[in-house]
């Protein structure tokens, strides 16, 4: 059954190139179904591996292709890894793609470029296994610029808007910075251990100098906060929102964004070998960064931008986790993240599809009887992401900050007030959404030039049957209306994941922690284990859910019962992003286009100039040197007779001596 | 004895040899040319190379010398040459200090040296008596030199050739020079047009 | 055997090489092309006579039949070089070697 692993990866492959051959002409709704199928029955191949490595006598299973890179002393084999942590990213990345496949066949219905959007989207699940499955550093990392090309791709689907090429290209180059920390850390792995195989780097962790697992581990998380848009290089992920709304549910909650801390806890051995301040960096990085990202989510307006900030604040508590060395509880959260933030977002979209391509939230409002189905299972995701108990994420979110109390209490303190305000930014959207008075009802060109602005400001998505104009007449009378079951039905899935996915490592009794257990091989030697007693957990629980509560309480105070104005908890520089992006303009504009006219200054003078002063050494000494041909025979004569008197004496000289 | 001769024929040798270089008409330094080449053919009769010396007076001082008169009157450059000018600078000193060098060098080789050569097999020079000189050079000539003998003669029949190319002047009346195609390339001294003679 | 010599053979030696001497410097001095060309052949009788003192000193005839082709060589070279000389001043009259100065460059 385990020999079955190379199915996971190729059915998304085989998937790609049919669709890329044939995809036009198979045109609507073939080509969405096919490359669902092919995720489909990747994730059919997830299972049984998952199966077959339960059954396994040992706790991995190598599967070697073939040889990639023979260069001497260095070897790369195109080989897969399926150990607990491979195999249970798989299973829910192929999952939920399978998933969003499905929804997707409903949301891009009209587009022309439907087949398209198939091709990448399988091209990236291909590219996402590939970075879960490899065996060495080197096959992750063609995943993981396999996953940011396809994110190129998709954010900038509709490039024909000069915002979405943008957005593109911004998240390109950002995950490139980030990219620099992986390959110099991949390079330093090679250096140290003489290999980049995950199994040998384990194996070898325990005899590196700590300096140098330091080096790798921090050049690695780089990598990992780059692709997991961690502070400082998270300013991709809010305008990736660009994109068709599944891209962002998949790519951009679920999968693409998980990278980064599956890197960190692939590489456990090496973050523990390491000093200890990059385990508290990775810590501070993650609370500071889920912080700040909730602060800006709770004034956005567009309702993909604010699931955005709370992808990048949930990302955040996952490297929070990584750095308290709670591994486990990281890939827990991840896994729950991936449900209940996958499920927001295609509820969004969701909304988005049933409001006619409207984003903006205050143009929403009310639409719980209009759209039932999409209501109820976004709250079912509301209330899991703040964590409100039995739901999944108050299971997941306690682990993370009891081990955060337990390495520091005021990491714990940061996650806490997070906590709150996730739950409060939340609550805002689904009382802006589906409480509170219909807003888009009256209207009028007060109205159009309103949406004008924010379709502008958040790179609306339009789709075919849909012109602008149609879209502005619309608004006179926006008729909300309920999806097709093309796309409820991957709701109500997650919903039910997210409802019970709290399920798979309950704090109660170790016979309860499913995944702690199954993870045990992958961890252990790094795992923190917790000393805290009954009464502590209890009691952190509580504040947890209390903060929670008075998150939701708050919000209703605010936003249903109107009680205390919005604008004085919006503040605009929480709207702007603590004014990051416009900071880094600046400082590109400013500093650094001093340091680019500098390098281009030495290029022009130093470079050029060594490169010119060659050719004008040869060009002044050539003419000093023709004036010996002055084309005298006896000028000629004499530097013979000269050349023959120094050869003498140079025979003269030798035979004397 | 032949210290005599050799005195002599060295105070020959250079005076001519001075007289070449230091003449201002060139018919006189023919003609110490010809003093020279007498010198040298002393020197030779007193080594015992009665052949060379015959052949040296006779093609050098008798055709080739010759020859160069022939040609100093038939182009008329027998004007004196003013050597007090000198129009490359600094030619004159250098050349002085040239010679002197070269003269040094081989000088100081021979000083320094010893000689030191390797004979050649059947080349052993024999008495005067049992061979004559030039019976030995005839031996050797037709016997281990013969091919450079060859390759001489057909030296001289290209050189000949050349010769004769190189002066000839056709019927017509143009010059049928061999260096005609460029005619157009003009020297300094060239300001009157040349004197064609048929 | 030849008798030895009374005179040492380096005399001689010293002889051609200011003969040498003397035919450089008047190549180097002279402008008439004839009289430049009487300085080579004040060089080359030089050589011819330094050959055949080691013919002498060696005690092999081979010097002696080198001078023999040295003389010939000779020979051809003045024919040859004095066409050159007379189709050269044929044209310029008058004109000394540094009149034939096309290659400077």
């Amino acid at each position: 059954m385990l020999d079955l692993t190379w199915v996971i990866p190729a059915l998304p492959l085989a998937g790609f190139l049919v669709l890329l051959a044939v995809g036009r002409r198979l045109g609507e709704p073939a080509a969405g179904w096919i490359a669902t199928l092919a995720v489909a029955g990747s994730f059919v191949a997830s299972v049984v591996v998952f199966f077959g490595l339960r059954g396994h006598e040992e706790h991995h299973f190598t599967q070697t292709l073939f040889e990639w890179l023979p260069a001497g002393g260095f070897t790369v084999d195109v080989g897969f890894l399926v150990d607990p942590l491979s195999v249970t990213m798989c299973l829910f990345v192929t999952g939920i793609a399978a998933l969003i496949h499905l929804y997707s066949i409903g949301y891009m219905h009209g587009d022309p470029a439907f087949s398209k959007f198939f091709v990448y989207l399988n091209l990236f699940v291909f590219s996402m296994l590939m970075l879960v499955l490899g065996d060495n550093l080197l096959i992750t990392f063609l995943g993981w610029e396999g996953v940011g090309a396809c994110s190129y791709f998709l954010i900038s689907f509709w490039f024909s808007k000069d915002a979405n090429a943008s957005a593109g290209k911004k998240a390109f180059v950002t995950n490139r910075i980030g990219d620099w920390g992986f390959m110099v850390g991949t390079f330093l792995t090679f250096l140290a251990l003489g290999s980049i195989n995950y199994l040998d780097m384990v194996e070898g962790a325990a005899g590196l100098a700590t300096t140098t697992a330091t080096a790798i581990a921090f050049l690695l998380f780089v990598g990992a906060v780059g692709k997991s848009a961690q502070l400082p290089l998270f300013v991709w992920l809010p305008d990736a929102m660009a994109g068709p709304t599944p891209v962002s549910a998949l790519i951009h909650a679920a999968t693409m964004v998980t990278s980064g801390v599956y890197l960190m806890v692939r590489i456990n051995p090496i973050l523990t070998q390491s000093a200890d301040w990059v385990p508290t960096l990775i810590a501070v990085v993650g609370a500071l960064t889920a912080l700040f990202a909730a602060t800006v989510a709770i004034a956005q307006n567009d309702i993909k931008r604010v699931l955005a900030y709370s992808t990048v604040s949930q990302l955040g508590y996952m490297f929070l986790a990584i750095g308290s060395g709670a591994y486990v509880a990281a890939v827990f959260h991840m896994v729950t993240h991936a449900f209940f933030k996958a499920l927001l977002f295609l509820g969004s979209g969701s909304v988005i599809h049933g409001m006619d391509d409207e984003q903006d939230m205050r143009r929403m409002g009310a639409l719980r009887k209009y759209l039932p189905i999409t209501a109820a299972t976004f709250i079912v995701g509301w209330l899991a992401i703040a964590g409100v108990f039995p739901l999944a994420g108050f299971w997941s979110k306690d682990e993370i900050l009891l081990f955060a109390w337990e390495k520091s209490p005021a990491l714990w303190a940061v996650g806490w007030v997070t906590a709150v305000l996730t739950a409060f930014y939340m609550s805002r959207q689904v009382f802006m959404v589906f409480y509170g008075e219909p807003r888009w009802t009256d209207e009028g060109t007060h109205a159009e030039g309103e949406a004008e602005q924010s379709a502008e400001a958040v790179g609306a998505e339009p789709t075919s049957h849909q012109t602008q104009a149609a879209v502005d007449a619309h608004h006179g009378g926006a008729h909300p209306h309920e999806s097709p079951w093309t796309m409820t039905t991957p709701l109500v899935v997650l919903a039910g994941l997210a409802a019970v996915g709290g399920a798979l490592n309950l704090p109660f009794d170790d016979e309860f922690k499913f995944l702690e257990h199954w993870l045990e091989p992958v961890v252990i030697g790094s795992e923190a284990h917790s000393t805290a007693s009954t009464a502590l957990k209890i009691g952190l629980a509580v504040i947890a859910l209390a903060g929670s509560i008075a998150g939701i309480l708050i919000a209703r105070a605010v936003y249903l019962r109107r009680q205390v104005a919005p604008e004085k908890i919006e503040k605009p520089i929480l709207a702007d992003a603590w004014r990051y992006d416009a900071a880094i303009s600046a400082f590109v504009d400013g500093p650094g286009r001093k340091a680019f006219d500098g390098v281009a200054w030495v290029d022009r003078n130093i470079v050029d100039g060594a490169v010119n002063g060659v050719a004008a050494v040869v060009r002044t000494s050539g003419s000093a040197l023709r004036r010996a041909q002055t084309g005298y025979v006896r000028n000629y004569a004499l530097g013979v007779a000269a050349g023959a008197i120094v050869l003498v004496g140079v025979f003269l000289f030798v035979a004397v001596s | 004895m032949e210290a005599a001769v050799f005195a002599v024929g060295a105070v020959i040798c250079v005076v001519g040899a001075a007289g070449v270089i230091l003449n201002r008409n060139p018919v006189h330094s023919a003609l110490c040319l010809v003093a020279t080449l007498f010198g040298v053919a002393v020197l030779f009769i007193a080594q015992d190379a009665h052949f060379l010396a015959a052949v040296q007076v006779i093609v050098y001082a008798g055709a080739i010398v010759v020859l160069f008169l022939f040609v100093i009157m038939l182009l008329g450059v027998d004007r004196a040459e003013d050597l007090g000018e000198e129009p490359l600078v600094g030619q004159r000193p250098a050349a002085v200090v040239v010679g002197l060098l070269l003269g040094g060098v081989l000088a100081g080789t021979l000083a320094a040296a010893t000689i030191t050569g390797l004979r050649s097999a059947g080349g052993a020079v024999e008495a005067e008596e049992s061979t004559p000189n030039i019976t030995q050079i005839g031996r050797l000539l037709f016997t281990d030199y013969l091919f450079a003998f060859e390759i001489t003669s057909v030296l001289l029949v290209i050189g000949v050739v050349g010769a004769v190319l190189l002066a000839r002047r056709s019927s017509a009346g143009t010059n049928v020079d061999a260096d005609e195609e460029v005619d157009e390339i003009s020297s300094p001294r060239d300001r009157e047009p040349v004197e064609e003679s048929a | 055997m030849i008798a030895a010599s009374t005179v040492d053979p380096a005399w001689y030696l010293g002889l051609g090489a200011v003969l040498f001497a003397l035919g450089a410097t008047g190549l180097l001095v002279r402008r008439n092309p004839l009289v430049m060309f009487m300085c080579v052949e004040l060089m080359l009788n030089a050589v011819n006579l330094t050959f055949v003192t080691f013919a002498r000193e060696l005690d092999d005839v081979g010097g002696q039949v080198v001078v023999f082709f040295v003389l010939v060589v000779a020979a051809a070279e003045v024919v040859v070089g004095l066409g050159i000389i007379v189709s050269i001043l044929r044209r310029t009259p008058g004109a000394t070697a540094d009149d034939v100065s096309l290659l400077k460059g």
